[in-house]
């Protein structure tokens, strides 16, 4: 069954390639079908493999299949060849599963647009690369995939090309992860030249043996590798390019900006995780990084008026709560939280794109507002998204999730009391914003009328993400409801367990409580501001202190003003002023000189006889006279 | 004698479209499409005849050689041969000759016989700089390319044609004088010390030549080639040849011509003098850089499209340079493929920018913006080609820079560091030509056709050469591997001598050079 493997990347990477050549021939529901077809097959066999996975699994819990070898020179001989283990396995099956939902979703929901085949091409190639990310088996291989979402991701935010402001959020996106790209590649070469190999699994053998803990070129590596991955996920400082992001259809959004890409970077360092145990400085590193952005993009959160972009912040941040996770060693939960955080984000993107159809294309919250009753379906998925991202107890994934990252993060032996409390805070943070977003926009006045209901495609997605978004937490609980750790389990293949301090199930079940009562009083807090009193935003807004911080949050924290200040405008500026290369001067130079040359020999020439016999004798007298005296 | 058909071929060929052009339009566009095709196919069965006995020509420098008397009193001879390198880059010039041709066949409408006499001969000179290795023969083919590319550009080129075209022709002529005193010094000291007055590269490898003079008689070898590459900062004549060039001009200049500097890199100026190379090659990798960072930066501000992407070449051949100066066997088979793969991703560029300048009569991006609904299979092609050039994997070019950065790595850290930055700056201006042309609101309301049926046959064979390169470059990386490693072995083993302590080095040397040309030049 194994041997299906190839076939997961293959249909979406066929597709694409039928849907580009022909697709602008083809009708709409061809299309459709082939866009999201294709990615079904693929799950479809993902599923068959991972059953296969899970009842028979292989020798070693892994399983590689080489296709062809790629590049040969030296020992530099990456192949094209995948590598399925349960980490990949967890991968290939959200991409592929939440995957497929995202497509059936925007068969309908891109249907008026004229780029409709485009669209599902570009789609399906994104949805290929990233397989080929997560599935590569060598770093370069891995490095062509994460390229490969990083292109599908320009092309998808840049879709409706005839914005420009969308070309710039899409160019924006590109060059920014680029630069975290550029730190990555310098690791790859790092890893190469003293491990002697660029396979993934080699590396992480060799590693251990060869540097001890805290040796100079295990931290240079993953220092190099967390560039790429922060870049890619988004994370301070490189998280400026996803709140832009949003230009593209939402669908795009929910996928790419949401479930998947976005983690490519949590994937890479759970990937390398050897890597980074020898490093934990850079460990610590991950962890204040991911806990620093959750909050900074909390607050940005807090201050949105576009749906799309409290949703891109709240990716952000809770991109921000898997780094902490990864940052104290649990690799394992944070690959959990990516798993509940793709499916109830995409169903939180999908939900708000369900809402902007409905209301015109509308995208500010307040000019949403009372739709509860018109959309009930749209609103009660929307609720359980939101449920989770807030992380109500016990009904919901991201309670589980997110209670296993705030938890590790204190028990864990490179965690901190501090950690807990600010992760703490997040979630506090998070519950404001998630329920601001939903009093805004189902409850209140009616502010824009309902024009469009969604369809079965539409409603179906929604319905299904949401039961995923509800049952997918119950596959790991915590020690105080009957510590079942089915996927932590799974993973302990490739993902070792965190070495934690003993804590008394008591301390657990206070820090539970603590964390609780916060999203409680965030969510009363997000009541009473927008329900119960509105007009205290306003007040607390109307002081020039409170404006400013407003403003500051809402900006993203002038991120985007200073690297337009430092990087942008004197690139700019050095472009503009030597647009026709001085160097070319110097050239110009010469020849002006050899043509000033010219025109004063020129004047020699007069054609008169007494000035050359003039001439002759004055030159005759200089020369003896040199002749006489030298 | 097939490298002497591969020589007769275009220079016949080209005489013949001459004469035919009193016959119409039509006849020279077909005798040099078949002169060419019959060397792209001589091309492919030698190498495919080579490709089944890859084992055997491990330890054989040369796949087939020709020699002919020529002046025997001085020691010149009429001697041709091939390897692995050579045969690469004779397959991408009648790849991109073939094409050359089938671009040209709208765009030129004016003495068309002259026009493709004057193509297959640079394509003559070009193949003859690839397998000439007699140092006076490959001089004479490293001027016969000059003068009809000259005229190339004079006669059939764009607005400021004449200044290109002069330009152009002192640039490469000033820095092949250099390179003529160079070979001529060289074959001097040879003779003084051996007696043997030759030109012949074999036996000129390994001469023991003072250090000081290695470096001046390196430096004129190396101006030659740096002017073709073209390196900053000798770079100046490269825009404005390649902005006022026929589409045809462009591709071949991008393609082939200033593969020609490469190539001599490898072949003359590292392997004739290791040490002075070596010497220099941090300088050299530091232009590299250069060239790399500043190329990118003026293509950035570039608003002429042709202009922009001529820029781009800059860029990218740094790369290669880079990656001939790291001297090891990743950064040169990287040097390699990204010499292959620019040839047909730069082309391809220059071959839409001519085909835009053919619909809408100018080349000023300022003027374009929201092309891609007009015509959105050029936007698509145009596409695949930029990512082609930021360097996204899966596609050629990736493989070759990434191959020269990693190579690079091994030798100086931090200049792989800026050099990776490239890459970056390469992201920038190519999606920046997309958005300015294709993408945004159309600044000007142009109707026009899209490509069509000619025009896209020649830009899929490009894409899936690129695709071919990027996703199993093994056979470029196979066939050039034998030729790399007798270059290198050469190098080596003179660096070898030169570390070893021991007093009677001088005589180690000796013995050790004579064992090199043992290797290289029996035959």
């Amino acid at each position: 069954m194994y041997e299906l493997l190839w076939l997961v990347p293959f249909f979406p990477f066929l597709s694409a390639v039928v849907l580009i050549a022909f697709g602008s021939r083809m009708p709409k529901p061809v299309s459709g079908t082939l866009g999201a077809g294709s990615i079904g097959l693929s799950a479809i066999i993902t599923i068959i493999i991972g059953i296969n996975f899970l009842t028979s699994p292989p020798e070693g819990y892994s399983y590689t299949q080489v296709l062809w070898s790629w590049i040969n020179v030296g020992n530099f001989s990456p192949a094209i060849s995948f590598h399925l283990d349960a980490l990949s396995l967890v991968m290939i099956f959200v991409i592929t599963f939440v995957g497929f939902f995202i497509h059936l979703y925007s068969t309908e929901y891109m249907i008026k647009d004229e780029g409709y085949a485009r669209f599902f091409a570009y789609m399906n190639l994104f949805v290929g690369a990233m397989l080929i990310l997560v599935l590569g088996d060598n770093l370069v291989l891995l490095l062509l995939g994460w390229e490969g979402v990083g292109l599908c991701s320009y092309l998808l935010i840049g879709f409706w090309y005839k914005k420009p402001e969308n070309g710039y959020a899409a160019r924006k996106a590109f060059v920014v992860t680029r630069i975290g790209d550029i730190a990555m590649l310098i690791g790859i070469f790092l890893l190469f030249m003293h491990t002697g190999t660029i396979h993934i699994q080699q590396i992480l053998d060799i590693a251990p043996r060869i540097w001890v803990e805290g040796a100079t070129i295990p931290v240079a590596a993953s220092l190099l590798l967390l560039g790429g991955a922060l870049g890619k996920s988004a994370q301070v400082p490189l998280q400026v390019w996803l709140p832009d992001a949003m230009a593209g259809p939402t669908p795009t959004s929910a996928l790419i900006h949401a479930a998947t890409m976005v983690t490519a970077g949590v994937y890479l360092i759970a990937r390398t995780h050897v890597i980074f145990e020898l490093a934990p400085a850079v460990m610590t590193i991950v962890a204040i990084i991911g806990l620093l952005t959750a909050l900074i993009a909390g607050f940005s959160a807090l201050t949105q008026t576009d749906i799309k972009r409290v949703l891109a912040y709240s990716t952000i941040s809770q991109i921000g709560y898997m780094f902490l996770a990864l940052g104290v060693g649990a690799f394992a939960a944070g690959m959990f939280h990516f798993m509940t955080h793709a499916f109830f984000k995409a169903l939180l993107f999908l939900g708000a794109g369900a809402i902007i159809h409905a209301l015109h294309e509308e995208q500010n919250m307040f000019r949403m507002g009372g739709i509860r009753k018109e959309m009930p379906a749209t609103f009660w998925t929307f609720l359980i998204g939101c449920a989770s991202l807030a992380a109500i107890p016990l009904v919901t994934s991201g309670f589980y999730s997110k209670e296993l990252i705030l938890w590790k993060s204190f028990s864990s032996q490179l965690g901190s009391t501090w950690y807990f409390i600010l992760g703490a805070v997040g979630a506090f943070i998070t519950a404001i914003y998630t329920f601001r977003m939903v009093f805004l926009v189902f409850y209140g006045d009616k502010k824009t009328e309902v024009s469009h209901l969604p369809g079965t495609r539409i409603l179906l997605t929604l319905v299904v993400l949401a039961f995923f978004s509800t049952v997918a937490g119950f596959i790991e609980l915590p020690h105080t409801m009957g510590n079942f750790t089915l996927f932590s389990n799974f993973m302990a293949s490739v993902l070792p367990a965190v070495p934690v301090f003993d804590y008394s199930l008591g301390t657990e079940f206070l820090l539970q409580v603590i964390a609780t009562f916060l999203v409680a009083v965030g969510i009363y807090i997000a009541y009473y501001l927008y329900i119960k009193k509105p007009e205290t935003v306003n007040e607390l807004t109307a002081s020039p202190a409170g404006e400013g911080i407003y403003t500051f949050f809402s900006s993203g924290w002038g991120f985007d003003w200073l690297y337009d200040k430092v990087f942008v405008q004197p690139v700019i500026f050095v472009s503009r002023i030597n647009k026709r290369d001085f160097i070319d001067s110097i050239y110009h130079a010469i020849a002006f000189s050899t043509e000033v040359l010219h025109r004063l020999l020129t004047k020699t020439q007069t054609g008169k006889v007494r000035w050359y016999a003039m001439v002759l004798v004055v030159g005759a007298i200089i020369v003896i006279t040199l002749a006489v005296f030298l | 004698m097939t490298l002497l058909w591969l020589l007769i071929l275009p220079i016949v060929g080209g005489l013949l479209a001459w004469l035919s052009g009193r016959t119409g339009t039509q006849l020279p566009r077909w005798i040099s499409i078949l002169a060419l095709a019959i060397v792209f196919g001589l091309t492919l069965q030698v190498w495919f005849q080579y490709y089944s006995e890859i084992d055997i020509f491990k330890e054989q420098a040369w796949l087939i050689e020709f020699e002919q008397d020529w002046i025997p009193q001085l020691g010149i001879s009429f001697y041709l041969a091939l390897d692995g390198l050579s045969l690469l880059l004779i397959a991408l010039t009648a790849f991109l000759g073939i094409i050359s041709v089938v671009v040209s066949w709208k765009e030129i409408q004016y003495r068309v016989g002259f026009f493709h006499f004057n193509l297959l001969w640079i394509l003559a000179g070009i193949i003859g700089v690839f397998i000439a290795l007699d140092l006076f023969l490959f001089f004479f083919f490293w001027e016969m390319m000059l003068i009809p590319m000259y005229f190339l550009i004079i006669i059939w080129g764009h607005e400021d044609k004449r200044y290109a075209a002069i330009k152009f022709f002192l640039f490469t002529q000033a820095s092949g004088l250099m390179m003529l005193v160079a070979i001529l010094a060289l074959y001097f000291v040879h003779g003084n010390a051996t007696g043997v007055y030759t030109f012949n590269y074999n036996e000129l490898l390994g001469t023991d030549i003072p250090a000081s003079a290695a470096m001046w008689l390196m430096l004129g070898f190396f101006i030659a080639f740096g002017v073709k590459l073209p390196a900053v900062p000798v770079h100046t004549w490269l825009p404005d040849a390649h902005t006022q060039a026929p589409t045809a001009g462009s591709v071949v200049l991008a393609g082939l011509l200033l593969k020609t500097g490469a190539y001599g890199l490898i072949r003359f100026v590292v392997p004739l003098f290791p040490e002075a190379a070596m010497q220099f090659a941090f300088i050299a990798m530091v232009l590299g850089v250069v060239s790399i960072l500043y190329g990118a930066k003026l293509a950035f501000a570039q608003t002429d499209f042709k202009r922009l992407v001529a820029y781009t070449s800059v860029s990218h051949m740094g790369f290669v340079l880079l990656g001939i100066f790291a001297w090891n066997e990743l950064a040169l088979q990287g040097a390699i493929v990204v010499i292959i793969a620019h040839g047909l991703s730069t082309g391809a560029l220059f071959i839409l920018a001519g085909g835009i300048q053919e619909r809408i009569h100018t080349r000023d991006m300022d003027r374009m913006g929201g092309m891609w609904s007009t015509v959105p299979r050029m936007g698509t092609v145009a596409m695949f080609f930029a990512m082609a050039s930021l360097g996204l994997p899966g596609l050629g070019n990736f493989v070759g820079e990434f191959l020269v950065l990693i190579g690079m790595f091994m030798e100086n850290i931090l200049l792989t560091v800026f050099a990776a930055l490239g890459i970056v700056a390469a992201t920038i201006y190519s999606i920046w030509i997309i958005q300015r042309i294709f993408h945004g609101e159309p600044r000007e309301k142009w109707e026009m056709p899209d490509l069509n049926v000619r025009e896209m046959v020649v830009m899929v064979a490009m894409m899936l050469a690129l695709l071919w390169i990027g996703l199993y470059p093994k056979p470029i990386l196979n066939t050039a591997k034998p030729a790399l490693d007798i270059l290198q072995q050469g190098v080596e083993e003179v660096q070898m001598v030169e570390e070893m302590p021991s007093p009677n080095s001088g005589d180690n040397k000796k013995i050790f050079i004579s064992f090199k040309k043992s290797q290289i030049g029996d035959h």
